[in-house]
C-alpha cells in the first residue's frame, strides 16, 4: 500500500499479484488479478468491509476488537475506505461518551462482491487448468 | 591475507500461487464474517417463502371440516417448507462463499435439530393418543425452541423470532382448537415474513 497515497490511488491494480503474470497460473488468471481493487485487497481494509457486510453497523471499538489492531491503524484504514465511499462514518454521543459508527455503503458492498468474484475466478481458473 | 568468503544472497522464495492467495483471502473473509458474528446462515428470503407456504396452508386448512384434516394439510406444508428453506440456506451460503457446515452454521444445525426431532416424535405420540388439538401448539412451541436454541449462535433477530413462536405456541395451547389455524397462519405465515424481510435486508439475503 502506498503510505501517502489517497484512497483513489489505491484502486490501482495490485502490484504483488501482477508480478506473477506469465507464471504457472497463466495470463488469464493474471489478467483477472490485474483487475483487483487494491483498496479492498489490503488485509485490514478487507476485514473492515467483510465485518460490515454482515452487520448493519459496527462501532469503532467493535471493529478494533474484531481486527485486533490499534486506534491509529484502524482510523487510517477506515478513513481510506470512507474517502472511497465504501463505508460511512457517523459520530454521535451516547450519554457523554462519543461514539463512532461505521456502515457499509452500496458501493462498498459491490466492491466486496466484485472482489469475491475475482477470488473465485482465480481458484476456478487454476482448477480448470 | 585472509581469504574472502563471498556473500551469497539467499534465493528469493517462490511467490505463493495465485489460487493459494485467493483461497487464503476467501478464508480470511469467512473467518472475519464468522468472528463478526452477524452472518446468519438463516435465509431471510427462504423464511419469506416459508411464510407464503404457511399462508396458503392456513387458507386450505381452515376450509377443512375436521381438526385432523387441517393437521394433514399442515403436515404437507411441514414437509414442503423445510425443503424450500434448506434450498434457500444453501443458496445463501454459496453466494456468500461461506461453507454451510462450518462455524456458526454447524452450531445452528446442531442446536436447531433436537427440538425439531422431538416435535416429529411428539406428533406421532399425540396423534396416536387422539390429542390432535394439541399438535399445532406443540409444533409452534418446539419450533420456537429450536429457533431460540439455534439463534443463540446467530444474529439477535433470530432468537427474538423464536420467542415470538413460543408465545404463539403457548397461545395455541390455551385457546380453543378452532383458533389453531389462525394462530398457525399468524405465526408460521406472518412471523416468517415479518422477520424474514429484515434478515434478508440486513444479514446477507
Amino acid at each position: 500500500m502506498a503510505k501517502n497515497g489517497t484512497a483513489r490511488d489505491d484502486r490501482r491494480p495490485v502490484g504483488d499479484l501482477r508480478t506473477v503474470r506469465g507464471k504457472s497460473d497463466g495470463s488469464a488468471a493474471a489478467a483477472r488479478a490485474d483487475a483487483l481493487d487494491r483498496l479492498i485487497h489490503e488485509r485490514l481494509r478487507l476485514g473492515i468491509v467483510s465485518a460490515l457486510a454482515v452487520n448493519d453497523a459496527l462501532s469503532f471499538s467493535d471493529l478494533k476488537k474484531l481486527m485486533k489492531t490499534t486506534d491509529g491503524n484502524l482510523s487510517v484504514h477506515a478513513r481510506k475506505l470512507e474517502e472511497a465511499e465504501y463505508i460511512t462514518c457517523t459520530k454521535s454521543f451516547e450519554g457523554r461518551m462519543p461514539k463512532t459508527e461505521y456502515r457499509l455503503t452500496a458501493v462498498g458492498r459491490r466492491a466486496l462482491e466484485r472482489y469475491l468474484d475475482h477470488m473465485e475466478a482465480l481458484i476456478r481458473a487454476t482448477r480448470e487448468r | 591475507m585472509a581469504s574472502v568468503t563471498p556473500l551469497h544472497r539467499a534465493p528469493a522464495p517462490e511467490p505463493p500461487a495465485l489460487h493459494a492467495r485467493a483461497m487464503d483471502n476467501l478464508r480470511f473473509i469467512r473467518d472475519t464474517m464468522e468472528a463478526a458474528g452477524a452472518f446468519t446462515a438463516v435465509s431471510g428470503w427462504g423464511m419469506v417463502a416459508v411464510g407464503i407456504i404457511a399462508a396458503i396452508a392456513a387458507t386450505v386448512a381452515s376450509a377443512q371440516d375436521t381438526v385432523l384434516r387441517s393437521i394433514y394439510v399442515w403436515m404437507v406444508a411441514a414437509i414442503l417448507a423445510p425443503c424450500v428453506s434448506l434450498w434457500a440456506i444453501v443458496r445463501k451460503a454459496r453466494r456468500a462463499h461461506v461453507p454451510l457446515l462450518s462455524g456458526p452454521g454447524r452450531k445452528f444445525i446442531l442446536s436447531f435439530s433436537p427440538p425439531m426431532l422431538v416435535g416429529a416424535l411428539l406428533t406421532v405420540v399425540l396423534y396416536r393418543a387422539g390429542v390432535v388439538e394439541a399438535i399445532p401448539g406443540m409444533w409452534l412451541l418446539l419450533y420456537g425452541t429450536a429457533v431460540v436454541a439455534g439463534g443463540a449462535f446467530s444474529v439477535r433477530i433470530v432468537p427474538v423470532m423464536g420467542i415470538c413462536f413460543m408465545l404463539a405456541g403457548t397461545l395455541a395451547l390455551f385457546t380453543p382448537a378452532s383458533w389453531n389455524d389462525w394462530i398457525m397462519a399468524a405465526a408460521f405465515g406472518g412471523l416468517h415474513v415479518a422477520f424474514g424481510i429484515p434478515i434478508a435486508w440486513r444479514h446477507g439475503g
